[in-house]
């Protein structure tokens, strides 16, 4: 029956009738995240490593044509890009990044032999030691020329290449963008959605009828908590069809994991928008309060990057935690005990935020 | 703005309203900041009566509405509701009561139909959605989204959602500003509807004639405060004057001669025209004529209107409902 008082099904109803008729809506929770996906998955899909861009400085005279002899054994490493370049060009690529590294002929000593004969006239190597490619094209190029010279190797190395699945980029990526997708969507459907209804002067109007005031909240956070399956189920099965990512672990932890993590989410969205009196106002509450996990927590790069002094706060994050409690799921499998403490954090965070949003929360 | 507690009075809580009385209050107050909204201000609403807070805008009709309606704390004064203060009726009240606030937007994704479920299923008894729509002339509209809706459906959907619990007592809040005079008077015929039914109503308004139409009683409210309180007959008969005549001259008549003028109670300025408050027209305007004619003037202007509650207005304060 239509008009039989069922009211928390009624104010769910409506949330997801408002949700579903926003077109923006749909695309922010289901299409960018997919979009976001296929790109960066597209962008560092397997393949050879690029090479690493380096310069050789054309030399004058005899100088010459030890460059020329320099740059084709150079060519010969499976690693390097080489250009042989005017000196002045040369140090303008490597200022500007666009070569990694520069070699250039030293001062020849009197009498001395032509550079790269093994003689006395030294290669300058120039380079920025604090971009690795830099370092490792050192090491590749003067590997390169000292065998041109003819070093000879004394100890015998053979390699093995790994391309396990689960240590690729977009192995990586998956996880996070789940973590970010439910963060974005619990924080901005809670507090968007409660905000308006605030600024149109509508939860007035709901507190004026005999609603109970808990039925509208929760109403919110399960009119969200609808989307969580689709959602996960569009993120997981194009990881798994278009990229290979399986999940490892549970797919049932997987779901309860994601659900804490939504409702944390859904927590701190109702916190943002206890008091505020207008969308602008909540714009820039939410959005300061996600771009810190946006950058920290560690979706697009690991957060290991940051110095570890700052980890423990990072680690306190609710979508480190959450990221991280993904990633051991889906990439290396882990079983619940061993997402526990990611999963404490997570808690806590869900539990405080609700306590102080529904002590602080404004109705009008 | 700071919301005070409710400042209750120590002293035993009030005998219980004589059971035809609809709604009490007496001593509100509630300033925001410097503002005074409401200044004690006491009134009471009878049952079956359709009562009116009329005044300008500004003179703290929807401060006092909203103080009744249990959404807003007054800063001191008592307020009792169907017999019960706000602090013990909480949600039991709410049951009670529909309403219609001012500046409410609704949802405006829902349609019309989606909306009145929800409204119905907040309370434990109540009329059907359907035929709420139906009495509002919204059939048509049933699953149009309310941002859709022209203004006047927009207020007929906010009454709609008033009605759809079956309240013995209506609060409307300016419930037909902004509105074109056709939406307006299905209005009206819904407020008259609900009162045949038995229900109460108390709104607030500013236009004059909203009042004389719909209201059995009517408080005049300027600065806070009731000013005059009555049916809108008897606040037109205390003029001692039912009619009021307006002319413009060619030159000017002064005052003094007009006071003089036999069966004129008042002489007030309009605009470039007089407007003079006489006890009958047949008195009135001959004498005017003849003034006018004695002063060899030119008559530019005349028009006469039965005495309005405007016109109470206005002899009560000096200012007009509405300045525009």
């Amino acid at each position: 029956m239509s008009d039989r008082p069922w009211p928390l099904l009624q104010l769910t109803l409506a949330r997801i009738r408002e949700f579903v008729r926003e077109p923006e809506a749909l695309f922010w929770v289901f299409a960018f995240p997919l979009l976001l996906a296929v790109a960066l998955g597209l962008a560092f899909r397997d393949k050879a490593p690029d090479r690493i861009p380096i310069g050789i400085a054309q030399g004058a005279g005899a100088g010459q044509a030890a460059a020329a002899q320099a740059a084709a054994a150079l060519a010969r490493s499976p690693v390097l890009l080489v250009r042989t370049m005017a000196p002045r060009e040369a140090r303008e690529a490597l200022r500007t990044g666009r070569i990694s590294l520069l070699i250039e002929p030293g001062e020849a000593a009197a009498g001395g032999a032509a550079p790269g004969g093994g003689g006395d006239r030294p290669w300058i190597f120039r380079f920025d030691q604090t971009r690795p490619d830099s370092r490792i094209a050192r090491l590749e190029a003067e590997d390169a020329l000292q065998r041109a010279a003819g070093r000879a190797d004394v100890v015998a190395v053979r390699t093995e290449l790994v391309t396990e699945k689960g240590s690729r980029y977009i192995d990586f990526l998956i996880p996070g963008l789940i973590g970010l997708n439910l963060m974005g969507t619990g924080i901005w459907s809670l507090a968007f959605g409660i905000t308006t209804a605030r600024q149109k002067q509508l939860l007035k109007r709901l507190v004026a009828t005999p609603m109970r005031r808990s039925h509208y909240l929760l109403a919110q956070v399960l009119g969200r908590l609808v989307f969580l399956l689709p959602e996960l189920a569009v993120l997981v099965g194009v990881g798994w069809l278009a990229f290979g990512v399986a999940v490892r672990g549970s797919l049932w932890l997987l779901f309860v994991t994601s659900l804490l993590g939504a409702m944390t989410f859904c927590g701190l969205g109702l916190l943002i928008s206890s008091r505020v009196r207008t969308i602008e106002g909540v714009s820039g509450l939410a959005n300061l309060v996600m771009l810190p996990m946006w950058l920290l927590s560690g979706v697009f790069f690991s957060s290991e990057r940051f110095p570890d002094r700052v980890q423990p706060l990072i680690r306190a994050l609710p979508l480190t935690a959450l990221n991280d409690a993904l990633r051991g799921i889906i990439t290396e499998g882990r079983p619940a005990a061993a997402v526990a403490a990611q999963l404490a954090v997570l808690a806590a965070w869900c539990a405080l935020s609700f306590l102080v949003a529904l002590r602080i929360f404004r109705w009008r | 703005m700071p919301e005070s507690l409710l400042e209750t009075d120590p002293q035993a809580p009030p005998a219980p309203a004589a059971p035809e009385v609809a709604v009490r209050c007496s001593g509100l107050r509630k300033r925001y900041g410097e503002v005074v909204a409401v200044d004690g201000l006491d009134l009471e609403v009878r049952r079956g009566e359709c009562f009116g807070l009329l005044g300008p805008n500004g003179a703290g009709k929807t401060t006092t509405l909203e103080i009744l309606e249990g959404l807003t704390l007054p800063d001191a004064g008592e307020v009792e509701v169907l017999g019960a203060t706000w602090a013990e009726g909480g949600n039991a009240l709410r049951q009670r009561l529909g309403l219609a606030l001012q500046e409410t937007q609704l949802s405006a994704k829902l349609t019309v139909i989606e909306t009145l479920r929800l409204f119905r299923s907040f309370y434990l008894r109540g009329r059907p959605p359907e035929t709420v729509m139906a009495r509002l002339a919204l059939d048509e509209k049933r699953d149009s989204p309310v941002g859709k809706l022209s203004g006047g459906q927009k207020q007929r959907l906010a009454v709609a959602c008033a009605l759809v619990g079956d309240p013995e007592l209506l609060f409307l809040d300016e419930p037909t500003t902004g509105l074109d005079p056709q939406s307006r008077l299905q209005l009206w015929e819904q407020v008259a509807e609900f009162r045949r039914g038995g229900g109460t109503v108390a709104l607030t308004t500013h236009y004059m004639e909203e009042a004389e139409r719909l209201c059995d009683r009517v408080a005049i409210v300027d600065h806070g405060r009731v000013i005059a309180l009555g049916t809108p007959a008897e606040l037109i008969a205390s003029l001692h004057a039912a009619d009021v005549v307006e002319f413009a001259s060619e030159p000017e008549l002064p005052r003094e001669s007009l006071l003089r003028l036999e069966g004129v109670r008042e002489v007030r300025r309009h605009g470039a025209n007089w407007m003079l408050a006489v006890g009958s027209l047949t008195a009135g305007v001959p004498a005017l004529l003849a003034a006018v004619e004695r002063a060899g003037a030119r008559l530019a202007h005349l028009s006469t209107h039965r005495a309005t509650l405007e016109d109470v207005f206005v002899a009560l304060t000096g200012r007009a409902l509405r300045e525009e």
